[in-house]
């Protein structure tokens, strides 16, 4: 500081920082991921207002009482939510340090997303079958417009949740590591929240109208 | 339904529906500007190879992570676009003040559609954007005293999605067609029915790859300025223009979503055969129209945010005062971010949503005009008392006070629901946005690429050439114009090919007249660029500060070391410069240390390479090759997540003698 200090006026001495200060890397990325997720969000926003204008557009077609089959829905709601626990468990004992349970965890998570996939997949197929199909209504094009994504959103977190074990077993739960663990963790958490609107909005009000 | 349009028989494996016929050979336009185009190509890559320059642009500036290479690279990019758009206008202006009295002018009607759509889409995304985001990329982090932004690669791969939409818009003008739609592409016109060729697909896949760019950048910029701002730099201290760019990109991260939603739901109505914008079956095309202006109109304030913390530097610095009003500054825009998410349906009030949401929506549009109007007197109370100099930024600056004004008055007439009814669709709304456009956005990007242009690249723009430039834009804008301000109160339509009313082509003639003008503004700014760079000896600046500014940006040499700040700088005021150069600071000479940065890397050009392809293949149903490019995409960005060694130091020697040869140069000087 002395450098700059010799002719400076009095206390105004400090324009600038001597030792550099030291920067966590990646000290930003949950903020960034975090704004991701809200960018993601208004996606589904979209997909959830138009779902709410064109949910009623049968168009002479199946609706929402012919299609849904609450029981499988809640399977499948099982399914996602306890993969948010097991999530959960792989991030405690990733704070333990425990890289065999954390892995043990995720793999659990991973199967439990899997079985979510492969219901929604069923449920699916088995719309199409019965020729409810996205061309069908407006009806059908927003509701699997809706679904599919989030769908297609717990598919790329499976394929992320495997690289990421991938990349903890080759090199252990470093910082790096970890703050990839937690950013997975948000996006999984956040998909389990937007399923909560998805069976409550779409399949219980759909049963109910 | 629209599955049987897909499977046309047209319709190949290989190629999908890519056929020798898509090649514009019967259009004599198209192909002297494809030869145009070639030659020019040629003799690109013919001197870049002749000077050996390939690995220099490969090393220093595609792979490049440095906030400043990429804010330069989006600014080339708008310029290059910027041309492409400004040669659509002229073939507007030309078939217009051509097509009376029973001549059809040269331009059949589906290419001139495709021309207006081409028009709008290219200086929206592809000229706007860049040099919006360009210049927030170059900018914002010198003036929050960073060494770069928070996230490095995401910045230089959003750029090359940026370039990725700009190459397959650009592609469509020689394979295929563009849209003729329209820039937003309402439906059900832009539906497969009435759209069945490649023109709407070429509009969406641009779009959507560049709006993944713009996106990521928008959630980059945020974090920069949240998390990274110097010691001592507290929100309201933050420059204004810091302080735009803050808005602006929140306003990115918050309706470009939006956008993408829409057009993939546009993209299946078009591709699978639902029925979310189909005039039957349920669908519903005016949720399209609702949902793409909920994106469409904040996304003016996203380019005109800037804009306005532009001027403001620039007043500031021009009339040697601090700003007038720094909070009301602030308060005014982040008024404007809310309220430009309320009045979207403005945009069509004709639509028949009633009386009281037509009301709602009105009043708000008329209220963005208070905050807007409390920035306009900052400026002037600025400038009051001030010592104003009157070089080519303050200039741009007062032609915008003068013009922006007029274009916010006319902007308040059809916030009127009534008078709106008159005027919807018609040349007064054309007149309408160019006049807040290019007089809001245009003329404070140009003020900031000469005040800025010192910082970049170390030598002052030519005046003379500037204000020849300045001269042809300002005036030509309003002989464009004003004559369509008056064709539209005579109830004349937008995008209309010929004229029965031969009374009308007076005023087609002066606007043509007027688009003349402006070519020879640009001309002049591209002169100006080439004689700026030629005499770049006669105009060096080896202050780091040629215009006697305040903020930090100028703090530093010009152009800037790669870590920008030898050592991070500390702001005691909302002027940090000014305070500092007030306050006795002397340049530090010793105790370097070394500075921790981000490595280059090819991943940004690679997934957006491949990003390019596969919306190509998607356009043109080549299905085995967009799954091939996205399988590619995934890929290469896991690989990309492999490399754990992303960052490197640069050594204190090395840090110590680069300031030693500033130091050099300053004495020098003195």
């Amino acid at each position: 500081m002395s450098a700059s200090a010799a002719s400076a006026a009095p206390g105004r001495t400090d324009f600038y920082l001597a030792e550099e200060e030291h920067h966590e890397p990646g000290g930003s990325t949950h903020l960034g991921f975090w704004i991701y997720l809200m960018s993601d969000c208004l996606i589904f926003a979209v997909l959830f207002a138009t779902y709410g204008v064109l949910g009623a557009s049968l168009a002479g077609g199946p609706g929402p009482r012919d299609l849904f089959d609450l029981g499988l829905v809640a399977l499948n709601t099982t399914f996602l939510l306890i993969s948010s626990i097991t999530y959960g468990f792989a991030m405690l004992a990733m704070y333990q340090s425990d890289q065999k349970r954390t892995l043990q965890w995720l793999a659990i998570t991973g199967l439990f997303g899997a079985a979510f996939i492969g219901v929604e997949l069923y449920e699916f197929s088995h719309m199409i079958h019965e020729g409810a199909g996205p061309q069908r209504s407006g009806f059908l094009s927003a509701f699997f417009a809706l679904v599919g994504t989030h769908g297609l959103h717990v598919t790329f977190g499976i394929v992320w949740l495997i690289v990421l074990m991938v990349q903890v077993t080759r090199r252990g739960l470093v910082p790096a590591n970890q703050r990839r663990l937690t950013c997975l963790s948000l996006f999984w958490h956040f998909l389990d929240l937007v399923w909560i609107g998805v069976f409550t909005y779409v399949y219980l009000f759909g049963v109910l109208r | 339904m629209a599955i049987e349009t897909i499977a046309s028989p047209e319709t190949s494996f290989l190629f999908g529906r890519l056929t020798w016929a898509a090649l514009p050979l019967h259009e004599p336009i198209l192909v002297a500007t494809f030869i145009a185009v070639v030659i020019g190509g040629l003799v690109v890559v013919g001197a870049l190879s002749y000077f050996r320059l390939w690995g220099y642009l490969w090393h220093d500036w595609f792979t490049s992570v440095d906030h400043k290479r990429i804010g330069i690279m989006y600014m080339v990019l708008g310029l290059v676009m910027l041309l492409r758009g400004f040669a659509d206008a002229v073939m507007m202006r030309l078939q217009q003040s051509m097509a009376f009295n029973g001549s059809e002018g040269y331009l059949p009607a589906h290419h001139y559609d495709q021309i207006f759509t081409a028009h709008g889409v290219i200086m929206i995304f592809f000229v706007a954007m860049p040099f919006v985001t360009g210049m927030m990329n170059l900018v914002m982090p010198l003036q929050i005293g960073a060494r770069d932004v928070a996230f490095p690669f995401l910045n230089n791969f959003s750029f090359w999605m940026t370039v990725g939409g700009a190459v397959i818009t650009m592609t469509s003008l020689f394979v295929g067609e563009f849209a003729q739609t329209g820039w937003l592409a309402y439906p059900p016109l832009s539906g497969i029915a009435n759209s069945p060729s490649v023109g709407v697909d070429y509009y969406i896949w641009g779009l959507q790859v560049a709006g993944v760019g713009t996106t990521l950048s928008g959630i980059n910029l945020i974090v920069t300025i949240v998390k990274m701002r110097c010691p001592g730099m507290t929100m309201m201290r933050m420059p204004i223009f810091t302080w735009t760019a803050l808005c602006s990109n929140i306003l990115i991260v918050a309706s470009f979503p939006v956008l993408t939603a829409t057009l993939v739901l546009l993209s299946l109505d078009r591709y699978v055969g639902t029925n979310f914008f189909t005039a039957d079956n349920g669908g519903n095309p005016m949720m399209y129209v609702n949902l793409i202006w909920i994106w469409g109109h904040p996304e003016v304030y996203i380019l005109v945010l800037p804009a306005f913390g532009i001027y403001s530097e620039v007043t500031a610095t021009f009339c040697g005062k601090r700003l007038f009003g720094y909070s009301s500054m602030v308060y005014a825009t982040v008024c404007i971010t809310v309220l430009s998410y309320l009045v979207w349906l403005h945009h069509f009030f004709t639509m028949g949503a009633g009386a009281s949401v037509n009301s709602f929506f009105g009043i708000a549009s008329m209220i963005i005009s208070i905050p807007t109007g409390a920035k306009l007197f900052n400026w002037l109370f600025t400038m009051y008392r001030g010592r104003i100099r009157f070089e080519l930024p303050m200039m741009w600056t007062v032609a915008f006070m003068l013009t922006f004004a007029i274009g916010g008055m006319t902007g308040v007439m059809l916030a009127v629901p009534p008078a709106d009814f008159v005027l919807h669709n018609s040349l007064f709304l054309i007149a309408h946005f160019h006049n807040v456009i290019i007089g809001g956005v245009l003329f404070g990007l140009f003020a900031g690429i000469v005040y800025w242009w010192p910082k970049a690249f170390g030598f002052r723009l030519d005046p003379f050439w500037g204000k020849v430039s300045f001269w042809c834009w300002v005036s030509g804008f309003w002989v464009a114009f004003t004559p369509l301000y008056v064709l539209g109160f005579m109830g004349v339509t937008r995008r209309m090919r010929v004229f029965d009313d031969p009374s009308l082509q007076i005023w087609f003639l002066i606007a043509a007249l007027g688009a003349g003008l402006i070519a020879i503004g640009i001309a002049a700014l591209i002169i100006q660029i080439a004689v700026s760079i030629w005499r770049r000896d006669e105009l060096r600046d080896v202050t780091g500060d040629p215009w006697d500014a305040r903020t930090l940006e100028w703090a530093t040499s010009s152009p800037p070391p790669p870590y920008n700040f030898a050592f991070t700088p500390v702001a005691h005021d909302i002027d940090a410069w000014w305070d500092m150069k007030a306050h006795g600071y002397r340049r530090p000479l010793e105790g370097f240390r070394p500075i921790h940065m981000p490595k280059n890397t090819a991943s940004g050009i690679i997934l957006a390479g491949l990003a390019t392809v596969c919306g190509m293949a998607l356009i043109w149903y080549i299905w085995w090759l967009a799954a091939l490019a996205f399988a590619g995409v995934i890929a290469t960005a896991i690989w990309h997540t492999f490399n754990y060694n992303r960052d490197y130091d640069i050594p204190a020697a090395e840090v110590t003698s680069v300031e030693g040869a500033r130091t050099r140069q300053l004495i020098g000087r003195a």
